[in-house]
């Protein structure tokens, strides 16, 4: 497989594994919390390397988890008991453990194989090349391995829960009354956006995650009024946006993450625009239509 | 990454470094320490009324949606003049904030949405388009990523000089439109009906973030910047409930974190500025989060804590009270077994809580482990037995509850009854004699008597 292919592969597999957790965080208002966790998986990250010496996923994932759940549980924690309002404690909780993330990495600045810029850009232009090896034989980008198994991973984890993560999103007084655990369904959804972030993270960096995190299904958002197609439509944006910012970054030769953030925000502000249902010009039409016809 | 330390190693110093920095006699070392003290003081005094109109992430987003604005700036121009860099940052910033409100005004997706899609599609935006430069050969592109980050020690003369400028420039902003800023801060729709244009006040206050989001790049970078802003004024707002004070304070902490942002990346040869500026203000945060009297975590519990045993210690009391009663008898001693019966604590606390109130004079043992209260705490008894009984009554009388339904409530609101109050009940239940039980309600025994 050319290595184009295996970068549209790459960049849409992320898209996916991020799309699929972002409609919840979206649907809940915590799509800040999705830019939260990019940050703060970062000294997870640089420790586990610091531990390990390797890029090796598990650790990482470890790593990157705890400090996720580790945000969610903290931001939590100063509202509730330092009562803070939310989005201050969002605010001071993930610039923290992202400046100490930076820290960690300028002072073991020659052991660490990770630098401050590639925490930003993810270097997805040479995943291709960063292959996994069994022995002698070559089993593909490694890349595609880690996302391959987050994708399939976030995929399960929103069929089986999809009942509750459905209510407890919706309507989380309703889903207490049916007995479903509200609090734990919260911070297994903070969990796997951890997980996905931390996989997401080495191709496209920190804060495109949050792009594709929130961007596909804010569109989809707009396209739709059912979850289930809100979830397919947003994995697709995802993907169409990972096929033109490919496309956009090979034109002006440029950061190919950066691309697809652009281009998933284009086709955020066409829905905006567009959309039959939700779009500004549809919804104009429908006023002046209202106005014109007497009821 | 280069830092001052790696820069500044060279100067010829005598004195350790720890010290030497406090001579300030390096031109350098005053040039970034007035920088970096002068940008935590403008953002602090700002995040101010970010974080009171709950905005506190704005500038976080707007930090990010300054870099498309650097980088087309360069793009045009071909240079890194600070005031060109500043107006293109200012510029990106404020389309970014007209899309965050547009987004969350024409569509129906959700305003934190709105601010996390402006903050990551602009930043993929400026990735791009540094990329862009970065590969075109521009040899003056050089340091341009340093924008992402911040360098502190990179900072030159013309670059400290504008942000002192447009720093001035904010407070006096500040110090001047006070009183409009703090009314729409606290209460919008009351600006608006004695005739503000709150949509101005607004626009204001949002280029005022703008602004020290812009000026705040090059020391800090775009991806910290969100901290200054907050962080400082979250901090403040433990400390005091009153807006000037909490300006000040904020503006002190920022440039506090400033101050020791650049000791740290003076020491440290690789350490760079704007993470520890933001580490120095967390840790600011920190203290401020458990120590702040009031509204501080310590002071919270230690408020629950002396609320807790005061109840315990009225309950035994009362119970005391009740008891002898019972046998027409003050002076009848009852044993902690006893008391248990009545009241469920465990025999731990009850046995200190006695102690407590023996030491205080209100209670007295006359057999060993037998207890009666002293005539001070008879007084007291009757008092809080005379509260839990007239609410009762006001209970059964005007609200028109069961009178077995009315116990548990007046076991609470007797530990909180004002003298005011109670004169108050007295008044409108026409002095009652018996509560719903048919039981007599001890006489003020010293009208208006606090006890």
């Amino acid at each position: 497989m050319s290595n184009d292919l295996w970068i549209i592969l790459i960049g849409s597999l992320a898209s996916a594994a991020c799309a699929l957790v972002g409609c919840f965080l979206v649907l809940r208002k915590q799509a800040m919390m999705g830019d939260a966790i990019s940050h703060s998986v970062l000294p997870g990250i640089v420790i586990a390397f610091l531990i390990t010496q390797s890029r090796a996923p598990i650790p990482m994932l470890i790593g990157a988890g705890t400090l996720g759940i580790l945000t969610a549980f903290a931001t939590n924690a100063l509202e509730r008991h330092g009562r803070l309002q939310p989005d201050a404690s969002i605010g001071v909780t993930f610039t923290w453990l992202f400046a100490v993330g930076v820290i960690l990495i300028s002072a073991f600045a020659g052991h660490v194989d990770l630098d401050a810029e590639c925490v930003l850009y993810g270097e997805i232009a040479s995943s291709p090349w960063d292959v996994w090896l069994i022995g002698d034989t070559d089993m593909g980008p490694r890349a595609v391995w880690i996302l391959g198994a987050i994708t399939i991973a976030n995929l399960i984890f929103v069929t089986l829960g999809y009942k509750q993560l459905k209510l407890t999103s919706f309507d989380p007084e309703m889903a207490a009354a049916l007995g479903i655990n509200v609090t734990l369904w919260h911070y297994l959804l903070m969990g796997f956006v951890s997980f996905t972030t931390v996989g997401a993270f080495e191709s496209v960096g920190a804060i495109l995650v949050v792009a594709m995190l929130i961007v596909p299904p804010n569109t989809a958002y707009l396209l739709t009024d059912r979850l289930s197609r809100m979830l397919i439509y947003s994995v697709i944006i995802g993907i169409l946006s990972a096929i033109g910012g490919y496309w956009l970054a090979w034109l002006i030769d440029g950061s190919i993450a950066g691309a697809i953030a652009t281009v998933s925000g284009a086709l955020f502000l066409f829905a905006a625009l567009f959309s039959p249902t939700h779009g500004v010009i549809a919804g104009y039409i429908a006023r002046r239509h209202a106005l014109i016809t007497p009821d | 990454m280069n830092t001052a330390g790696a820069i500044l190693a060279s100067a010829p110093a005598a004195l350790p470094p720890w010290l030497d920095f406090f001579t300030f006699r390096d031109t350098n070392i005053r040039l970034i320490f007035a920088g970096c003290v002068l940008l935590g003081l403008t953002s602090g005094v700002i995040g101010c009324f970010a974080l009171l109109r709950k905005r506190a992430l704005l500038g976080d987003a707007l930090a990010h949606s300054a870099l498309p604005g650097v980088c087309v700036a360069f793009i045009l121009t071909g240079t890194k003049n600070p005031v060109v860099i500043l107006a293109g940052a200012t510029i990106s910033c404020w389309i970014g904030a007209i899309t965050i409100d547009l987004i969350s005004r024409y569509t129906r997706v959700k305003s934190e949405s709105a601010l996390g899609m402006v903050l990551s599609v602009f930043f993929g935006l400026g990735i791009l388009l540094l990329t862009y430069i970065q590969k075109s050969g521009n040899a003056a592109q050089a340091g341009l990523d340093k924008f992402l980050f911040g360098q502190a020690s990179s900072m030159l003369d013309r670059d400290v000089w504008t942000l002192a400028i447009a720093g001035l420039l904010m407070l006096a902003a500040v110090a001047l439109a006070y009183k409009e800023f703090k009314l729409v801060s606290f209460d919008p729709g009351f600006a608006f009906s004695i005739g503000l244009s709150t949509r101005v006040i607004e626009t204001a206050l949002a280029t005022l973030t703008v602004l020290a989001v812009a000026i705040g790049l090059q020391a800090v970078g775009v991806v910290l910047m969100a901290a200054m802003l907050v962080t400082p004024a979250a901090s403040a707002r433990y400390w005091t409930d009153n807006l000037g004070k909490m300006i000040i304070l904020s503006g002190a902490f920022g440039a506090i974190a400033g101050a020791i942002g650049t000791y740290i990346s003076y020491l440290g040869p690789r350490m760079p500025t704007g993470p520890w500026m933001v580490v120095a203000a967390t840790v600011v945060f920190t203290v401020s989060l458990l120590f702040a009297p009031r509204r501080g975590m310590l002071a919270h519990m230690l408020q629950l804590r002396r609320i807790r045993r005061k109840t315990t210690e009225e309950n035994i009391i009362r119970t005391l009270y009740v008891l002898g009663e019972r046998h027409n008898d003050m002076t009848k001693t009852s044993s902690i077994a006893t008391l248990l019966e009545f009241r469920s604590m465990n025999t731990m606390t009850a046995e200190r809580t006695l102690d407590r109130l023996i030491a205080r004079g209100l209670v007295q043992e006359p057999a060993e482990g037998m207890f009666a209260l002293t005539p001070e705490g008879v007084a007291r008894g009757a008092r809080l037995t005379r509260l839990h009984r007239l609410w009762e009554v006001y209970l059964t009388r005007k609200l028109e509850l069961a009178p077995d339904h009315v116990h548990d409530d007046a076991e609470e609101i007797e530990h909180i009854i004002t003298p005011e109050l109670e004169a108050r009940l007295v008044a409108s239940l026409n002095d009652p004699g018996e509560d719903p039980h048919a039981q007599r309600i001890p006489p003020a025994l010293e009208p208006g008597r606090a006890i």
